[in-house]
């Protein structure tokens, strides 16, 4: 395997160079890659956060798809209602034959609403489910199972309220987000600037905090949880606080996601899309924050270019990536690039 | 009692028959390994074509039962196979095992599509399965009827091999304490080996029962298995008592859920039930009692 730590001299400049690149790629991308770029991103600012609760707390979630899909739907819901001429219906309501707007759409006209609740809405979820569960000191293959229950719950329950959530189909068709038209020039570049400086914004911050106490606690925690316990910790609130702030930065990122897509359904949520976000992070590696986000842009460029050509193959090579990947390289592409593959 | 709460008893009694035999062999690999196979629902996918492949050898009243032994033996084989290539590496990284067991199961789902079709193909059911019992004026489906005595029969086989039989021993002992079992001379390796391949078997059974009830399609499995997975969070470490108990639980919530709410919010119920069940009783149903600090 080649030892990439001997391109040290390269080391301290090639954050700043591919900052630089990424700022830059308006100017170079058309604006169908960019969008997709944008897209990718926006799933890293979700890899971050598994990082965080797989890599360093030992905190396995398969249900990341449902705090995703929480702040996609909130920015869905108010750009739905931001388009609607005044005292008119979104369409598929009145398709399904509704009268009036559900109570919990109207305040997602708000600009302000809307904002706050694509923050707080995933991380109160979060802290309050993973509270739920570790609190009676469940956990490891028992929480990965309960999330992996949560999130096929989450995604039928969106189907079946087909006449308020637009069912299967999901939610499309956007036009302007806050105030500003979506396809209008500019508007392109902005939204990927925005998503790169979110991006960049929770990666130094997650580096702070994977470096504080609460960092050392949470990896004690994982390594040791009963041992944290008799040196005189609760590691319960750290657990809730890294579990919250990972369901925080899905919802983010899913917010994000939105925008770029043009749409939000189950079917970008459910089992199977939770699932494949561990692979992201399995795949770039599950201990290093570069590494989630080089492992969701590769593997999602690869199912853009895999996909769309062979869409049987994709299923095939995602199921054989994830058994070499985590049976061989459990440390991923950032392993390798340390010089240590397992 | 008015005729829906009988008929969703009865519904919920099947539904657990169900949950139980697939839930079995996770929880019995779980007791002894502390790892869950999440290839385990394409276990019951195979069973449900091995099913439709032997009736289609030997059509006619009796291909059924000679089905349930072919989808043992298929699926009992195929686990094997996952245990010692895959599963057997991975023993002290149960996170991972989770992950990599996954991926065999995405692999198995998209053979199986691959081979059958996606639609899904479907089983005949005999004559003598396709009737109705009534009594106490609800409808009992014959095939239900069916499914709920082969639960029993498989749960009774199970717990005479576990406590009557040599190797039931060995298991017992194993799943008391590895260490102290290994020491003692016993190749728990193989234990191991024996239960995956016995679970994996009885789940391909479960997959004939499955392929009674509707089409057999390459992710048949799936929805069944979620519910399988959160009977053993509520069962119990490697308790088949507690399988069992936590199985008829959930399968009776699910059904009588279903008076009262649709479908998806009853699925939505049932997980709330469970997480409100661990607030209580964390250590499951049944807990064994154990001096091991982290069990």
């Amino acid at each position: 395997m080649p030892d990439l730590s001997r391109l040290s001299p390269l080391k301290p400049v090639l954050p700043w160079l591919l900052l630089a690149l990424g700022i830059a790629a308006p100017f170079a991308l058309s604006s169908y890659d960019l969008n997709l770029l944008a897209r990718f991103m926006a799933m890293g600012i979700l890899a971050l956060g598994l990082v965080l609760i797989w890599g360093h707390g030992g905190i396995l979630s398969l249900g990341q798809g449902v705090f995703f899909g929480l702040g996609g739907y909130a920015i869905a819901l108010h750009m739905k209602l931001a388009d609607l001429p005044a005292g008119e219906l979104p369409d598929f309501m009145v398709w399904s034959g509704r009268e009036s707007l559900p109570f919990w759409w109207t305040p997602f006209a708000s600009p302000a609403f809307t904002l706050a609740a694509i923050i707080l809405v995933p991380t109160l979820a979060g802290a309050l489910f993973a509270w739920a569960v570790f609190h009676r000191r469940v956990g490891g293959t028992y929480f990965a199972l309960i999330t992996q229950a949560l999130s096929l719950a989450f995604a039928t329950l969106i189907i079946s309220r087909q006449d308020v959530t637009g069912g299967f189909n999901g939610l499309t068709d956007f036009y302007s987000i806050f105030g500003v038209g979506l396809t209008s020039p500019g508007t392109g570049s902005m939204l990927y600037w925005i998503t790169l400086a979110i991006l960049c914004g929770a990666f130094v911050a997650l580096r702070w905090l994977l470096a504080s106490r609460f960092g050392i606690l949470l990896r004690a925690a994982r390594d040791g949880e009963n041992r944290v316990r008799f040196l005189g910790y609760n590691p319960t609130p750290f657990k809730v606080a890294a579990f919250a702030i990972a369901a925080m930065l899905a919802g983010i990122g899913g917010a994000l996601f939105t925008l770029h897509a043009g749409v939000v359904s189950p079917a970008l949520i459910g089992v199977v899309p939770s699932i494949e976000m561990v692979v992201w992070v399995a795949i770039g590696g599950r201990y290093s924050l570069a590494g989630a986000i080089v492992g969701a842009l590769l593997v999602n460029l690869a199912r853009d270019a895999v996909s769309s050509a062979f869409p049987e193959l994709w299923l095939y090579l995602m199921g054989a990536l994830f058994i070499f990947v985590v049976t061989l390289l459990p440390r991923g592409l950032a392993g390798i690039a340390k010089g240590k593959a397992a | 009692m008015d005729a829906l709460f009988l008929n969703q008893l009865f519904n919920g009694a099947s539904l657990a028959s169900l949950y139980l035999l697939a839930a079995l062999g996770l929880a019995l690999s779980f007791g002894l390994m502390r790892v869950i196979n999440m290839a385990h629902g394409e276990m019951l996918m195979l069973g449900g074509y091995l099913a439709w492949m032997t009736l289609l050898v030997v059509p006619g009243a009796l291909g059924i039962l000679l089905a349930i032994p072919v989808a043992f033996l298929g699926a009992a084989a195929m686990g094997g196979f996952i245990q010692s290539t895959l599963i057997r590496h991975l023993s002290a990284r149960p996170l991972d095992t989770l992950l990599a067991t996954w991926g065999v199961s995405l692999i198995l789902q998209q053979g199986a599509r691959d081979l059958f079709g996606a639609i899904g193909v479907e089983v005949r059911a005999p004559e003598w399965l396709t009737g109705n019992f009534v009594a106490f004026g609800v409808t009992l489906p014959s095939a239900r009827l069916f499914i709920i005595a082969i639960a029993a029969l498989v749960l009774g086989g199970l717990a005479l091999l576990l406590l009557k039989t040599r190797i039931g021993l060995l298991v017992r002992a194993v799943n008391q304490d590895r260490m102290m079992a290994s020491a003692s001379g016993i190749d728990v390796k193989r234990v191991d080996f024996t239960i995956f391949c016995l679970g994996s078997g009885v789940a391909g059974l479960a997959g004939v029962m499955l392929a009674l009830l509707g089409p057999v399609t390459p992710n048949v499995g799936q929805s069944y298995i979620i519910p399988a997975f959160l009977v053993v969070v509520m069962g119990g470490l490697g308790s088949i008592v507690g399988t069992t108990a936590s199985a008829i639980i959930l399968g009776l919530f699910a059904a009588l859920a279903q008076i009262f709410v649709d479908v998806s919010v009853a699925q939505m119920l049932l997980l709330v039930f469970v997480i409100l069940f661990i607030q209580v009783r964390p250590q499951g149903v049944v807990a064994v009692k154990t001096r091991q600090l982290d069990a």
